[in-house]
């Protein structure tokens, strides 16, 4: 029921459906995230804006259980795990990764390219049945994951600081989908790129999606790239949604009037 | 206006390029006092607590190019063997706070809550005692010996490496690239054993090389009174005090011992140095 109201488009089960999810930080008056409720489709970009401070990445860290909710629940998969700790919360890990703003504090700057891009698999991969980057040689999985993120292959020896911006945030993309999640949280995944590489970036992402058939939540406070990734887009303000719609109605006139604000920005 | 990472990075280089002859040099002279202590060991001509009241306080000659001590023994015998003591204890000591000190910063800045609590306030219990009282204490307690005085730097020691270890965690532990290991299903040992622990490497480096000669001057100090290296063991501050008595007839007695001291302490000084202006400078681009 709830599913039909947030999003009346499909009929498939959604690969992530949050409900009434709220988060309040110890001393503050206002929820950091409140009653935030979607559903989201295998394949589908759903974009997420807001300025600074809104709530967005708070709730991609709830998302990702680095912090925990106060209530509602994260279904993923069909299985709730909002609750799920440790052991129990771990075979769920693998459907759903992140890829933070900034790629230089992601990466950790004493490990070589492939030893950071291994991790996901060697904690959650194995057993799993990876379709585009099955496992042969660990070799041969870092030269996939560099291919498939357009970087050459020699990268993998090379440290976080001998890469450029662009070339970072490729990397960490990549770490994301080598294990094939169901679910990529996108904060911000352009903010800390120049124009040129952002524009790569996106391209990149969006040819990731139809091609491994991911689900992104992109959360940006860039109405423009959300617009051109989205299917649907949310309009958070004050850690709530107040406004959601499909991409091609952006500037429809029955839009709230903090997203008309936020568009005559742009 | 150059970028302050830019800046840093530059007077970095130029640093340690400065430096670059010093460290070379450095670490040729400990080869050298440790490949010396080794051979005299090996091939020894003299015994060095072998006493010949005979041959007592000689002048150099060819059987004796440092001529021989109050009782008698071989005075290069006794200061190559010595630095091989000194040396050798000192580095145990230094080894032994890391093996406390690593893993327990480690654990205290990854963990937080009560176990750093607890952590900090037995780190400030040890840190309210300077290192010569602990070791004149300890002594008095458990007797003197190198042992004793090896154990008391160590108590000492360790709290600096884990404060180290503990701050540097603290603050990396905080970064992207931790929270993501966490969402992969990193297990805390691995976060640290793979993810921090290169991060501490370089500062751990840096502060045990500038500590190795201060660990140096404290042996011979503390064998110097007595509370250190026990005769007829041959170690440089127990030297210098043997040889006391015959500083108006014998100086050279007491400066070839002190000599070496001070040589040693200032190679390990300037690679401490070297090694500061190495590893201070942040690898890391800002973006």
């Amino acid at each position: 029921m709830i599913r039909q109201l947030l999003h009346p488009f499909s009929s498939a089960a959604p690969v992530l459906s949050v409900d009434g999810l709220t988060r309040t930080y110890a001393g503050a008056e206002r929820p950091a995230v409140q009653n935030v409720s979607f559903a989201l489709d295998r394949g589908e970009c759903l974009g997420l804006v807001g300025e600074s401070g809104c709530g967005k990445s708070t709730l991609a860290r709830c998302l990702m259980r680095i912090e925990d909710a106060d209530r509602g629940s994260i279904l993923l998969g069909g299985q709730d795990i909002a609750r799920l700790n440790g052991r129990r919360l771990r075979p769920h890990r693998r459907k759903i990764q992140i890829v933070f703003q900034n790629p230089t504090a992601a990466l950790n700057p004493k490990l070589r390219i492939a030893d950071s891009l291994i991790d996901p698999y060697q904690q959650l991969g194995q057993g799993a049945k990876l379709t585009h980057f099955a496992y042969t040689s660990r070799d041969a999985y870092i030269r996939r994951l560099l291919e498939a993120v357009e970087l050459p292959a020699e990268l993998a020896g090379r440290y976080p600081h001998e890469l450029s911006g662009g070339q970072r945030q490729r990397v960490t993309i990549a770490r994301a989908i080598g294990i094939e999640p169901d679910v990529v949280v996108l904060d911000e995944p352009t903010a800390s790129l120049d124009v040129i590489s952002q524009g790569a970036v996106l391209d990149l992402l969006d040819g990731l999606r139809t091609s491994l058939g991911l689900s992104y939540l992109f959360i940006s406070h860039d109405l423009a790239a959300v617009h051109r990734m989205s299917q649907r887009v949310m309009v958070m303000r004050g850690g709530e949604i107040v406004d959601r719609f499909s991409a091609n109605d952006l500037f429809a006139e029955k839009r709230h009037p903090y997203t008309k604000e936020l568009i005559s920005i742009f | 206006m150059m970028p302050k990472s830019a800046a840093l990075r530059l007077s970095g280089a130029s640093k340690s390029n400065k430096h670059g002859w010093q460290a070379i040099l450095a670490a040729l002279f400990v080869l050298l006092v440790l490949a010396a202590s080794a051979y005299t060991f090996l091939y020894l001509k003299h015994d060095p607590t072998l006493t010949d009241l005979r041959g007592r306080l000689q002048g150099s000659s060819a059987l004796h190019p440092f001529g021989t001590d109050h009782l008698g023994r071989d005075v290069l015998t006794r200061l190559l063997l010595g630095g091989g003591q000194t040396i050798g204890y000192s580095l145990l000591a230094l080894g032994a706070a890391l093996v406390i000190g690593i893993p327990l910063g480690l654990i205290a800045g990854y963990r937080r809550g009560w176990v750093d609590r607890l952590f900090m306030r037995i780190a400030d219990g040890f840190l309210a005692f300077p290192d010569t009282i602990v070791a004149i204490v300890l002594s008095g307690l458990l007797g003197a010996g190198i042992g004793n005085l090896v154990l008391a730097i160590v108590l000492v020691k360790w709290v600096s490496y884990a404060r180290l270890v503990r701050s540097t965690v603290l603050s990396e532990s905080q970064k992207d690239y931790i929270r993501i290991a966490r969402t992969n299903g990193l297990s805390d040992a691995r976060i640290m054993t793979k993810h921090l622990l290169p991060h501490i490497a370089g500062h751990v480096l840096v502060l045990a090389s500038l500590d190795i000669g201060k660990i140096i001057l404290l042996i011979s100090s503390l064998s110097y009174i007595g509370l250190g290296a026990q005769p007829p063991t041959p170690e440089w501050g127990a030297m210098l005090n043997d040889s006391r008595p015959y500083f108006q007839s014998r100086p050279e007695l007491m400066v070839y011992p002190g000599l070496a001291i001070v040589s040693v302490v200032l190679i390990a000084n300037m690679l401490g140095d070297y090694l500061r202006d190495r590893f201070d400078v942040k690898k890391e681009v800002q973006p």
